[in-house]
């Protein structure tokens, strides 16, 4: 049987590489957006407007829950399961705030006129910054789903894999925003 | 299907075996009902059968469809009853509507590349073969392979209902360009059956992208030991690569339907700007079609490859063993499979010319598209040099491989014509491009599919397909393939145009001299269709009639899926997985005929045949 173990061995686990392979078929996605985002730019009927401020403040809060992310990972390692919950709540917490910020950012273009059909910067705007907080609810479901499995299980498991799957796709979701704020603010 | 399973001791080893193959040991292996073991099953070797039954499902409304437009096409002044019964008003008095045409071109073109050619090709093949050619006990994440397939039925499902639609399925081209496709007032395919359509790509997308994670993270993660990247068969190789590209370019067309689906529904813009309907100015303003062409066609090229990859693969591997002859320069097989998939994102806009483009961009596009001519040529002087005085034995699956190759050739030369830009202009939309395209894919990849399931037959089924219909299958389909699309290039040069429906407005009445050829291709199709649907009787009676197999390697292959009992039990290999100590393809190497990969290099071996040694 070591023999299976050993001819079987893997240099990196396959749930992980699945979620790397995944995270590459998102960013060719946002890729894909982005790069339309560009070329309309280059319209003449492209129409500029101010980013909502909240912006700011839900940049500020996904940081953080990539931080709290960071410590529950190290918490699960150290099989601190009670702190790894209260961080894990917390990071979906902060998941959640992320996207109520962004609702709370397109409330206010749509208060001052800019909404989904205003101009093309504006429709390719919404839809990039929706499509991605669809990726963060994603992660929210998925933190959930841990959460539950934490307190669930009277049998302690201390595979780290999920965890750390998890770990490496709200890390990206982060990356991915801070590229497409960024993005945004200097396209303007 | 495997209805014994390993015995006792045996079969002991194999699940503890499976249990520890990898950390998260797979409840599945145990008992297990039908709905878990046919309909919900995880194992890759049922999900390969389910890709395939259903891509055959699909080849043959996708094949009728198109005899259908080609009884239009081929006799446009005769009236067909029996269109009217099965289509109803849509073919009132026997002939069908312009409306349907357009729409059976759509449902063609759409089921062909997408529903057969992508999913029911690299879902049989890969499936079947990456876990069984790599020695590993089944895919990376079986649970994520079991939803491809699902996601892939529930697109069928969605396309299917599409066809019952009061207003019809779509009628915007598989290539749904806007504002055809955008504008709900634009035709009558254009309203429901045209969102049907994007949700069940969108479906369809999900589908490939989970099927292709997984068989990318399965061949670098999953293999045997000895089994090197160097020694990998080259479908693997080549269906790595068609996994490659459909992960890094089914996103991008994503993400285009989405913004499709948000002008048609919800008043956006991308793609629409300064359009009258009926005399009424539209809202939109600052779109642009061209937008959709850049973001369909940076997955439609590459999507062209998707399809053409795994025929390659599997031809590369049955010449050699169906010639009794070490492939030809296997590494250059590698390195021109890799060239093609990265040139491949390099020239899209080659759809373009004449779309209004920057022409010095199209220049860019012209040389990069001239490029892939070179690595292809590669391939071909490969396989041919392998065939050349090797021992040819002329089984089905061999003259399908051959095949292959002689269409690629043929067809091949005239994308050298069509990537010139200045050309283009001229064949752009015209049959010329139909030739073209269904020489070197459509029907080459069908060719490789075909190849690939009489040969593999009995590894899935533990039985053989009926040899005499097979060489009847071949020689139809092969002569009827040129018979089709050779005269079509006549036609394109002289610039009759692609999807029109009829020939005999005075524009286009130049155009009627082609009319004995054109009713010559229809009945020439037909035809081929027909002996496809004897393809078809064939696999279905083989899978219950055919002849048993009893030499669990009856082609005398040095590839590991031969090394498994031939009724393969789920895990693949009772006990322990076979080790590799060497390459695929160890065919008449010291007078010996083959040796399998599982045979250690003996001192005597001279080492020079052995192309890579890499120690794993
Ligand atoms: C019996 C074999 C086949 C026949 C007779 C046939 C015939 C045709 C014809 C005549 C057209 C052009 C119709 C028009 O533009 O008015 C067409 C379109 C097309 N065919 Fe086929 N075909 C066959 C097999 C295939 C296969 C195997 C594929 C797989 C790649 C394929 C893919 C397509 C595509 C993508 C289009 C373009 C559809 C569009 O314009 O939206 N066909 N076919
Ligand atoms: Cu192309």
């Amino acid at each position: 049987m070591a023999y299976t173990v050993r001819v079987q061995r893997k240099k990196i686990h396959p749930h992980k590489f699945n979620m790397w392979v995944a995270i590459a078929a998102i960013v060719m996605m946002f890729g894909g957006l982005t790069s339309a985002y560009v070329v309309m730019h280059g319209q003449t009927r492209w129409v500029s407007f101010q980013l909502p401020h909240q912006f700011i403040f839900s940049t500020i809060v996904i940081l953080l829950s990539s931080l709290t992310m960071a410590l529950a990972v190290k918490s699960f390692r150290q099989h601190h399961m009670n702190r790894y919950k209260m961080l894990i709540t917390i990071t979906a917490a902060l998941g959640v705030i992320f996207m109520i910020s962004q609702f709370m950012g397109f409330r206010f273009l749509y208060a001052h006129g800019v909404n989904l059909t205003f101009n093309v910067s504006a429709s390719l705007l919404f839809i990039i910054t929706g499509l991605h907080m669809l990726h963060v609810l994603g992660g929210v479901i998925a933190l959930l789903v841990m959460f539950f499995r934490a307190f669930r299980t009277r049998i302690r498991s201390y595979d780290p894999v999920p965890v750390e799957v998890a770990a490496t796709y709200w890390h990206f979701v982060d990356i991915l925003w801070i590229y497409l704020f960024g993005f945004f603010i200097w396209m303007r | 299907m495997s209805s014994e399973v390993y015995t006792g001791q045996a079969q002991r080893a194999a699940v503890a075996a499976v249990a520890v193959h990898d950390g998260d040991g797979h409840a599945h292996h145990h008992h297990q009902s039908f709905i878990t073991k046919y309909i919900f099953s995880q194992d890759h070797k049922v999900i390969s059968k389910q890709f395939l039954i259903t891509g055959m499902i699909w080849a043959i409304i996708g094949g009728f469809f198109s005899v259908i437009f080609r009884l239009q096409l081929g006799f446009p002044d005769k009236s067909f009853p029996f269109l009217e019964t099965i289509f109803g008003h849509w073919a009132a008095g026997g002939h069908i509507s312009p409306e349907l045409y357009y729409q059976l071109v759509t449902m063609h073109g759409t089921i062909m590349i997408f529903f057969v050619l992508t999913a029911g090709l690299s879902g049989t093949f890969a499936n079947l073969l990456i876990p069984l050619q790599l020695g590993a006990r089944d895919m990376a994440s079986p649970f994520l392979n079991m939803l491809s397939y699902w996601f892939f039925f529930v697109a069928s499902i969605i396309m299917l209902i599409s066809l019952f639609l009061k207003t019809g399925p779509s009628e915007a081209g598989w290539t749904a360009y806007p504002p055809l496709s955008a504008l709900h007032e634009a035709s009558e395919g254009s309203k429901a059956g045209m969102d049907l359509w994007l949700i069940s790509m969108a479906v369809f997308v999900v589908s490939q992208l989970l099927a292709g994670l997984n068989y990318i993270s399965t061949i670098l993660n999953m293999r045997t030991k000895g089994m090197s990247m160097t020694r990998m068969p080259l479908t693997i190789w080549a269906l790595f690569f068609t996994a490659v590209l459909g992960v890094l370019s089914f996103p991008v067309l994503l993400s285009g339907f989405i913004l499709l689906l948000f002008d048609r529904n919800l008043g956006t813009s991308f793609y629409l700007s300064d359009i009258y309907i009926a005399g009424h100015a539209l809202p939109n303003q600052g779109g642009s079609p061209i937008l959709y062409e850049h973001l369909f066609w940076f997955l439609g090229h590459p999507e062209v490859y998707i399809v053409m990859l795994p025929g390659m693969g599997i031809t590369s591997e049955l010449l050699a063993t169906h010639s009794r002859k070490p492939i030809f320069g296997y590494l250059a097989m590698v390195g021109s499979l890799f060239a093609i998939a990265s040139l491949s994102f390099l020239v899209w806009a080659h759809h373009m010319f004449v779309s209004g483009m920057n022409p010095f961009l199209g220049a860019f596009f012209v040389l990069f598209t001239l490029l892939i001519a070179v690595p292809s040529s590669v391939k071909v002087f490969n396989w041919l040099a392998t065939l050349w005085k090797g021992n040819i034995q002329y089984t089905v699956p061999a003259l399908f491989a051959i095949g292959f190759v002689s269409l690629f050739i043929s067809g091949g030369l005239t994308g050298i014509w069509l990537g010139n830009s200045a050309l283009d202009l001229h064949l752009h939309d015209t049959y010329f491009v139909i030739a073209h395209f269904h020489l070197v894919m459509g029907i080459a990849a069908f060719f490789g599919m075909f190849a690939g399931v009489y040969h593999w037959f009995p590894k899935m089924f533990g039985r053989f397909m009926n040899n005499t219909l097979g060489y009847i299958h071949f020689w139809v389909t092969f002569i009827g393939a040129y018979l089709m699309f050779w005269p079509m290039h006549y036609e394109g040069l002289a610039g009759m145009p692609r999807r029109y429906y009829e020939y005999s407005a005075d524009a286009l009445a130049v155009y009627h001299r082609f009319q004995g050829l054109n009713e010559f291709i229809s009945v020439v199709a037909i035809i081929v269709f027909a002996v496809q649907l004897m393809f078809v009787f064939n696999f279905f009676y083989s899978i219950f009639k055919g002849r048993p197999v009893k030499d669990p390697n009856p082609w005398k292959a040095n590839t590991l899926e031969w090394t498994t009992p031939i009724h393969v039990g789920h895990g693949n290999w009772p006990g322990e997985i076979p080790e590799v100590h060497r390459w695929a393809y160890d065919y008449s190497k010291n007078g010996i005929d083959f040796i399998p990969q599982t045979v250690p290099v003996s001192p005597a071996e001279e080492e020079v045949a052995e192309p890579v040694k890499t120690p794993q």
